[in-house]
Order: C-alpha cells, then sequence, then structure tokens
C-alpha cells in the first residue's frame, strides 16, 4: 500500500487553514468534477481529491492522517503502525464510504466497519430492496453495429464476513443489442445490490459510452466520414468506392460539388427504427505539382480558366 | 456466484420507454420530494398531472443523475446545478456538431 500525500493531491500547504482546504476544494471539484471536465483522467482525479477532503476537512481525521504521515513521501510503501486501530475514534463512520482507495480504507474505515458489524443487529424482520447500481461500458462502434456481448468489471462495496467494508471486483458479460447509441442506458434487472431480507436484487444501469472510431463521427445513429475527391471527380462527377460499416460501395459524386458537400447513403448508419444514415463529407485533394509535367499541367489548367476564386472578398 | 459466467442481457432504455417516479427515485437513489422540486424547477418534464401519474422520458435518468451529483460534490443549490446541466448540455451538443462537421479542420488549427 502506498503512502497517498492529500496535501499535494489539493494543492494547499501543510499548514493551511481549514478555509483554505474548503476553497481548494471547492474549486478543483468544479475542474475535475466528470461531469463538467472533459480530461481523460478527470474521473481518477476526482476520486482523490474527494478522499483528500473527507479527511483534509475533518481536524480529528486530519490530525490522525498528520501524525500517521510523518516522514513518509508519496508513493513510498506505507505501513500503519499496529496499534493504530485503538489510537482514534471518529465521529462520522466514513459517510459515503467505498470507493476510496486502500490507504484511506485502512487508515479510516475500520471503525466504520465495525459499525455497521452483523447484519443480525439490524433485526431479521427487516426487508428492503437493494440500491440500483451504475456503470459505464465502453464498445466500439461496430459493436454498436452487430451487438457484442461484453465482459465488464464492477466494483461493488459490500461487507466481508468479518464486518469489514470491502468491494469486491465482480465480473459480468452483458449482450450489447445492436443499434445502441451514444450514451443510451441498459437496464439489467436484479444486478444492482443484494436486498436486505426478503427484499429484491436492485439493478444495473450501464449508460453506453462509445471509443473514437478511425474512420467514422458518430451523431446518434447518423455517421460522417470524410471522403477525399480528385478536383476533376469533384467536377465532372465520378463514381468512387466508398468504406461504409457493411463494406465497400460505390457511391455517386454529382458534377460540380464543392467541398463540404455531404453526400448520404440512406440506411447505412446505426440500425435501428429507423435506421442511422452514413454521410461522405466532400474533400477536394491536390495533387502535388512536385515536377515539370505536374507544374505545366497546372499552369495550362490556369492558362484556360477565367477564374477569381476570391471573387466574393472584392468590394 | 452462478450467474458470473452467464451472459444477462438487459432492456434497453430507448426514448419511446418512460419511467415511473418510483423506478426514478429508485435508480438515482432520491426521495420523491426532490423530484418533486426538479419537476417544478422544469429540468424534468414528465407527462401526467400528478407524481403517482407521471411518466419521465427515458433522458431523464441521466438529466436527474447529473443534477444530483452536481449539488452533492460542489455545493450548489437546485436552481444552479439545473443551469449548470443545461449549460453542459449546450456544451456537449456544439462538441458534437464541431466533430461533425470539421474533425479535418479542426485538426489543421490545433
Amino acid at each position: 500500500m502506498q503512502f497517498k500525500d492529500y496535501y499535494a493531491i489539493m494543492g494547499v500547504a501543510r499548514d493551511a487553514s481549514q478555509d483554505e482546504i474548503k476553497r481548494a476544494y471547492r474549486k478543483l471539484a468544479r475542474k475535475y468534477h466528470p461531469d463538467v471536465s472533459k480530461e481523460g483522467d478527470a474521473e481518477v482525479r476526482f476520486k482523490d481529491l474527494g478522499e483528500a477532503y473527507e479527511v483534509l476537512k475533518d481536524p480529528e481525521k486530519r490530525a490522525a492522517y498528520d501524525q500517521l504521515g510523518k516522514g513518509y513521501r508519496p508513493g513510498q510503501e506505507f505501513r500503519p503502525p499496529p496499534d493504530w486501530d485503538g489510537g482514534f475514534e471518529y465521529s462520522d463512520a466514513a459517510g459515503s464510504g467505498g470507493g476510496f482507495s486502500d490507504f484511506f480504507e485502512e487508515l479510516f474505515a475500520r471503525r466504520a466497519a465495525g459499525a455497521q458489524r452483523g447484519p443480525g443487529a439490524r433485526g431479521a424482520e427487516m426487508h428492503a430492496r437493494g440500491q440500483d447500481h451504475h456503470a459505464r461500458v465502453l464498445i466500439d462502434l461496430e459493436d454498436a453495429i452487430n451487438g457484442a456481448v461484453r465482459r465488464i468489471t464492477l466494483e461493488m462495496p459490500e461487507v466481508d464476513s468479518e464486518g469489514y467494508l470491502r468491494t469486491r471486483q465482480r465480473e459480468l458479460s452483458v449482450r450489447i443489442p445492436a443499434g445502441v447509441r451514444e450514451g443510451q442506458q441498459i437496464r439489467l434487472t436484479g444486478q444492482g445490490a443484494p436486498g436486505l431480507g426478503r427484499g429484491t436484487a436492485g439493478d444495473l444501469y450501464l449508460e453506453v459510452n462509445f471509443r473514437p472510431h478511425r474512420l467514422y463521427r458518430v451523431d446518434g445513429r447518423d455517421l460522417y466520414f470524410d471522403l477525399p475527391v480528385a478536383p476533376w471527380e469533384a467536377a465532372l462527377g465520378a463514381t468512387v468506392q466508398v468504406p461504409t460499416p457493411g463494406g465497400s460501395v460505390g457511391l455517386k459524386i454529382p458534377p460540380g460539388s464543392a467541398a463540404g458537400r455531404k453526400l448520404r447513403l440512406k440506411g447505412r448508419g446505426i440500425p435501428g427504427q429507423p435506421p442511422g444514415d452514413l454521410y461522405a463529407v466532400l474533400q477536394i485533394a491536390l495533387p502535388p505539382a512536385n515536377d515539370e509535367a505536374a507544374r505545366a499541367s497546372y499552369e495550362a489548367f490556369a492558362q484556360k480558366f477565367d477564374f477569381n476564386p476570391r471573387a466574393a472578398l472584392e468590394g | 456466484m452462478s450467474q458470473r459466467r452467464q451472459t444477462v442481457q438487459g432492456i434497453l432504455i430507448e426514448e419511446s420507454v418512460e419511467i415511473t417516479t418510483g423506478e426514478l427515485c429508485q435508480a438515482c437513489a432520491v426521495r420523491r420530494e426532490w423530484l418533486v422540486e426538479l419537476v417544478e424547477e422544469g429540468v424534468l418534464e414528465p407527462e401526467g398531472l400528478v407524481p403517482e401519474q407521471w411518466r419521465f422520458p427515458a433522458e431523464s435518468l441521466r438529466r436527474a443523475r447529473i443534477v444530483r451529483r452536481l449539488q452533492r460534490d460542489l455545493g450548489l443549490n437546485l436552481a444552479g446545478a439545473a443551469l449548470a446541466l443545461e449549460l453542459l448540455e449546450e456544451n456537449e451538443a456544439m462538441r458534437a456538431r464541431l466533430a461533425r462537421l470539421s474533425a479535418t479542420h479542426a485538426a489543421d488549427h490545433d
């Protein structure tokens, strides 16, 4: 288990006042909140931040952490002293609980777990439906088009036989139905937290997110990709082979097509009722003028046309 | 656990699926009063006249959970969280539009 420097995580000095700590938390929380931030590691940073704040905002926990942390550096192997468990008493039992690091659990969760020990103490007559859980699953666009089975790993908080609150990893194979869209939820009945007594288990909601695709951009069920064409193909029209998720097809480029024109391949996006469309966005690619013959061709081209591309800029 | 190796099949929550007040409370782990406030604030727009008859569109689940997290994690009040949600959605729509229209151009300007 590695030592975590909560002060460094929050970017405050070791002698920061409680007010400074609160301000630092608020500021960083806005920055790294996973619903707000677009940074890839936002979720991890926000979790670390929450854990650091959970300790530093509470003078009791902060004092305990300071005392234990003397002489440790971040990342250093950490062992709590043997008498640790008996030394401190905490008024609020690790409220939000679950999801914090092993380091945190080792320091602060034992007491909390003690309070939850022995489900029998709750009384045998207690029945309640288990909580619903939420998780995210990352899939490829191809999975949304063809459907797939994806194995996901979930972290479930649970009370172990010793009465300690632990997170247990649980693997689940989930069928991803064809036609699913970015951000859609899949409800898995009974796969959430177990119920109490005769209560039924909660449900698991999976939010589906797509990995970025090499070729296609996704908008609902519609797909977009850039299609480079030669100037003469755009001017004169042509039929070119284009990639679709279902394989290569011939696409007719109408004569006089400008760059940015969208050509629709109906129904060739993500399947559904109705299925999405596939759009080719035209990009005009110029052949390089890197030898004599090519330059001569461009010059002949220029002389043939009385063409001012900037006519619109002139007053 | 017996379910560990088997493949589970879920229900895809389509736009057409409607969620009841009870289901939404359970899924967001919130009390009914809180959902009522969300409806009064105009964040969620269910069909039906009273909470017992409310039917929420599927996207309500995502929206309610974001508001819940913003309130809990950032200490926002309901109006503030509702405003943040709307700005986030607008932002998201613009990002998607940018990616869709000009992936090539955006890369050139970086």
